[in-house]
């Protein structure tokens, strides 16, 4: 089976400087890439080659078949659900008419609407009869999370893309809309390309974890290699997981 | 007072009137969409914001003047008036409706690209509904400065208030030049109290 997204010698230079370099990966159907790195480390950059808000300046994206440079970035964007942090919803329109976005750019009937963003709010833990006419300002930040992944996968995109999802919650909040996160991505089997400087987040919600450093790829490899893996970026991470446990123990 | 002061006064208000809602009018027409044109050409703002720029430090009377020779918008009558008070209200709407587009938070904007708007549907309904008030404003503060620069096209012909005020200068009559400064007054107090009032009624936040 080909690839879902495929990354083929990608790099990305933005003026004078060079964000990524080479980079060569692919995501199969139903996997949750994570990519680790600390700011800067070019891993948003990454994210935005994938629905084309960004195209590389030499070697080639491609999703499902297709090179980002011959897709309706239209198309392709409206079939990518984007989550990112704080949300980006949009401060003017309702909860109901942010989840809502995509289906109705897309020609869905109102009905056909109106029970879709029921639906996703009531299994995101948002019941509709209170949530669906707030304003995002009348949200926490939870919840305002919560309505962004919603609005991500309104119209049931195959792809989501998350850029440090859930990075601005605090940590109670953060654990409890990861394990929501995860419950749902397994019930719903989506493709996931999820970008993050925090390894237990990367750890708990991916299947395969890839670590990029200055705009390289150091490593990809599941878990348990992750776990084991000797690159000096890697350990670097590993020492986050350290502390903690440590801490605990101290 | 006596009752034809009193019709002149009508009249004259009324004259003002036209005087600022068609050049209020057609610099709106002028500058919203040069605006948001900007917010996409970014290489044409130095330039076009200069231009704005210049016409506004240009003492009044002098504009009026030196647009009298000019074929086409100059000359002597309403015309030339309506021509300067435009290249006055120019520059606040311009100003305002690139900064209120600039100014939508950009997680906003990536937002709704990333969704798959186009740029058509981002404008319409993402940036020019969070920069209404910014743009709202820019056209209260053009349409104050408006109703009280519109008291110098009687200079030139232009009618309106300044009638009063110039002739009440040139007479060294109080009352003349009451009649002239009051209503315009009033006026531009209820179209800043106005307009802040619609600024609150269309603001989408």
């Amino acid at each position: 089976m080909s690839p879902f997204v495929s990354f083929q010698r990608v790099s990305a230079r933005l003026g004078q400087k060079d964000i990524l370099h080479g980079l060569h990966f692919d995501i199969q159907a139903g996997e949750a890439v994570a990519l680790l790195g600390r700011s800067g480390s070019g891993k948003t950059t990454a994210l935005k080659m994938v629905n084309g808000l960004l195209l590389p300046s030499s070697g080639t994206v491609v999703i499902e078949g297709t090179p980002t440079t011959e897709w309706d970035l239209i198309r392709l964007r409206r079939r990518t659900g984007y989550v990112i942090q704080e949300a980006g919803l949009f401060p003017h329109f309702t909860v109901a008419a942010n989840v809502g976005l995509v289906p109705r750019l897309e020609g869905w009937t109102r009905e056909a609407i109106d029970t879709r963003v029921r639906e996703l709010l009531t299994q995101l833990g948002l019941p509709p009869a209170q949530f669906a006419g707030r304003y995002p300002r009348e949200l926490s930040g939870g919840q305002r999370q919560r309505v962004g992944v919603a609005r991500a996968l309104a119209a049931d995109p195959p792809l989501l893309l998350m850029d440090e999802p859930f990075g601005a919650l605090d940590p109670v909040t953060r654990v409890e809309i990861q394990r929501q996160f995860l419950e749902l991505r397994r019930r719903l089997n989506k493709t996931v390309l999820l970008v993050t400087h925090d390894v237990r987040e990367a750890l708990l919600l991916a299947t395969r974890i890839g670590v990029l450093h200055n705009g390289r790829l150091v490593f990809l490899g599941e878990r348990a290699e992750f776990l084991n893996a000797q690159d000096q970026e890697v350990r670097a991470f590993h020492t986050c997981l350290d502390d903690t446990t440590m801490g605990i123990a101290g | 007072m006596t009752s034809s002061l009193a019709g002149d006064i009508v009249d004259l208000t009324l004259e003002h009137l036209y005087l600022v809602l068609v050049s209020m009018a057609i610099a709106s027409a002028i500058a919203i969409p040069a605006g948001i044109l900007l917010t996409r050409r970014r290489f044409l703002q130095r330039w076009v914001l200069g231009f704005a720029n210049v016409m506004q430090t240009v003492p009044s009377l002098a504009l009026f003047g030196f647009l009298i020779p000019l074929p086409f918008l100059g000359g002597i009558g309403k015309t030339t008036a309506i021509v300067a008070l435009v290249l006055y209200a120019l520059l606040p709407i311009l100003r305002n409706t690139l900064t209120g587009i600039l100014n939508v938070d950009p997680s906003v904007r990536q937002s709704a690209l990333a969704m798959g708007m186009t740029g058509r549907q981002l404008l319409v309904e993402v940036e020019l509904p969070l920069a209404t008030r910014t743009i709202l404003a820019g056209l209260r503060i053009a349409t104050v400065t408006t109703i009280g620069t519109a008291t110098i096209a009687a200079a030139i012909g232009g009618g309106g208030l300044g009638v009063f005020i110039f002739r009440g200068l040139a007479s060294v009559d109080t009352t003349l030049l009451l009649a002239g400064a009051v209503p315009a007054a009033l006026m531009a107090l209820a179209a800043d109290q106005g307009l802040e009032w619609v600024e609150h009624k269309l603001s989408p936040v």
